[in-house]
């Protein structure tokens, strides 16, 4: 993973000509090696690299040069909003799906438990960003129910909450279906194994055996699944903030890009890469700690 | 010398036209599956529109006509005219096109390469593969979006730099699976005998290797269909994608949501396809699955 993170920040670097770019074709010729001087790019290409690695570590992603603000400051006051987002969003998809993959597998194969698979199917097919311009057309514009821009003054919280709501959905959607059908093919996975099996035959009540015995074990796997799902919630919530106009990574990313201020874009994908790893990284440590097999295999 | 021969079109269980001769017979076992039928359906149907959707067309796509701007579906106009009087349904019936043929051949590419490096991993020397998998593992490490925003602030949008990215960020899944089922595969006794009577790597991984794999990788590509629209429209969508005034559904749906206080319409048309295709593709991949390959299952 080490290796994976340096060549990452290796590949980072590879951006063409800031200073050209920056500056327009018109610019003078000194006036592009002051910005260059200024951005430390005069220095021979090792020397950037090292230096740059050296600051990474130690949390400085260098200057911008429009706002004069030091670029880890301008990505770390974005971050809060889109992992809120992130985090809310796959709080809600736990909430409705896990409960619904319980359902299914307790009802297998009836009518209910059909349903709720065709429709898992679909909600995990849908793209995220789609689903948003739908629910802002439903909800914000058609019913007026929900605001459809922004995240709220700061400090009103239940403003803020109310402009939540859709892009959370939005976004949560495919891992309502995803979860739900993840924990419906791991409970009826732990309701076949032997000790649920004698925990009746021992005459428990089904409501005990479901609830202490069968229910924590099928949910356990799903920690796994939803370390790496919030990674990649972090494509859609981009997409989404975009579409909601929230404030946040996605948000800047695309700002940044229209003013063709790349330093902020590459660190802004600096930040979510190392996030996505250390996401993945972490649920395959939780799922060790949790199910001693995953630690022999491997 | 005879006998040799025909040892080994005993041994290689399946043969190229083996394989291909089997996907009628699938598709008849996946219209069994009510879901896998609809799937199905959905998918040819957008495939024919993709092809003669230009000719369907009753206007120009382009046609721009400042009088009858952001008008609700009419005669004329069935899906109504989007911000600059273009018609929506042609728009729409011609960015089928675009965006099937923009997922369609970058995953191809993707799963070429994808085997071409699989084959290459898993069959070749101990160093290659170490190299091989370390560039997998780095590609999958970024989150896809992020790093299609990032190349084509670099390089510029365009229809290729979205197929490039996809590409790039699709082929490890397949290379991944390509390499672990040839080191199965290559201590079988079939490819052992083969080897022993003097045939080359590359003519074993190619015709013994790889027919005895594309079945999964067919089942794989129809999964991922969804995950590669979502990829173009989303970048058409930041009009970082396809550029105007082509169209493609993301961009249909770029051009709407800036208007769509004014009419749902466009908006409405640009999504349905895209939704519509979405769940075809997955109906189908899902049913495919269950049927041929049922190990899978869990792996996604």
């Amino acid at each position: 993973m080490l290796a994976v993170t340096s060549l990452v920040l290796m590949i980072r670097l590879v951006p063409g000509d800031p200073a050209t770019v920056l500056l327009g074709p018109r610019a003078t010729e000194a006036a592009k090696a002051a910005l260059r001087a200024q951005m430390g790019l005069d220095q021979p290409f090792p020397i950037q690299v090292v230096g740059f690695l050296w600051n990474v570590l130690h949390g400085d992603l260098g200057m911008d040069v429009i706002s004069r603000r030091p670029i880890a400051d301008i990505v770390m006051a974005q971050l809060p909003y889109t992992l809120t987002l992130i985090g809310v969003a796959m709080a809600g998809a736990a909430l409705i799906g896990i409960p619904l993959g319980c359902y299914s597998a307790l009802r297998r194969n009836s009518w209910v438990d059909n349903v709720i698979g065709v429709l898992a199917v679909s909600a995990i097919a849908m793209p995220s960003f789609v689903i948003a311009i739908y629910f802002v057309l439903i909800f914000s514009i058609q019913l007026n129910l929900l605001p459809a821009i922004g995240s709220g003054a700061p400090g009103n919280i239940l403003e803020q909450v109310r402009h939540l709501i859709l892009p959370a959905l939005a976004i949560g959607l495919n891992w309502v279906g995803y979860l739900a059908r993840f924990v419906r093919s791991s409970m009826i996975e732990v309701l076949g194994e032997r000790h649920i099996r004698s925990a009746r035959a021992h005459g428990l009540r089904e409501s005990r055996v479901l609830f202490s015995y069968a229910l924590p074990l099928a949910i356990l796997p799903t920690i796994t699944v939803i370390g790496v799902g919030i990674g990649s919630l972090l494509s859609a919530a981009v997409l989404t903030e975009i579409v909601f106009a929230r404030p946040g990574i996605g948000k800047l990313m695309f700002d940044s890009i229209t003013q063709r201020n790349y330093p902020v874009v590459m660190a802004v994908v600096l930040v979510t890469t190392i996030l996505f790893i250390a996401c993945t990284t972490l649920a395959d440590v939780i799922n060790g700690l949790v199910d001693p097999r995953v630690r022999q295999t491997s | 010398m005879a006998a040799v021969v025909s040892w080994r079109f005993e041994t290689s269980r399946v043969g190229i036209s083996g394989t291909l001769g089997r996907i009628p017979a699938a598709l008849r076992l996946v219209t069994r599956s009510r879901l896998g039928a609809f799937g199905l359906m959905i998918v040819v149907a957008f495939i024919l529109i993709g092809i003669f959707g230009a000719w369907l067309a009753p206007h120009d796509p382009n046609a721009i006509n400042v009088r009858a701007r952001l008008a609700p579906p009419s005669w004329t106009n069935l899906l109504g005219t989007d911000q600059l009087g273009r018609d929506i349904l042609s728009r729409v019936l011609v960015g089928t096109r675009v965006s099937l043929l923009v997922a369609l051949s970058s995953i191809l590419l993707a799963a070429a390469l994808g085997i071409l490096m699989g084959l290459a991993s898993g069959y070749g020397p101990r160093w290659l593969d170490r190299i091989l998998i370390a560039i997998f593992d780095t590609v999958r490490s970024f989150p896809t979006l992020m790093f299609g925003i990032a190349v084509i602030a670099l390089f510029g949008p365009s229809i290729w730099t979205v197929i490039a990215i996809i590409v790039t960020t699709t082929f490890p899944i397949y290379a991944r699976i390509v390499r672990t089922q040839t080191m199965a595969i290559k201590n079988t006794e079939f490819i052992l005998a083969e080897r022993s009577i003097g045939a080359s790597p590359v003519r074993i991984a190619f015709v013994h290797v790889l027919p005895n794999i594309v079945g999964q990788l067919f089942i794989l590509a129809s999964m991922d269909v969804p995950v590669v629209i979502m990829i173009e429209s989303g970048l058409s969508f930041l009009g970082l994608g396809i550029r105007p005034p082509n169209a493609s559904w993301g961009t249909i749906l770029n051009d709407g949501y800036a208007f769509v206080r004014n009419s749902p319409w466009p908006v409405i048309a640009g999504g349905v396809p895209l939704i519509l295709t979405t769940i075809g593709f997955t109906f189908l991949g899902e049913t495919l699955r269950d049927l041929l390959d049922p190990k899978l299952r869990n792996e996604r």
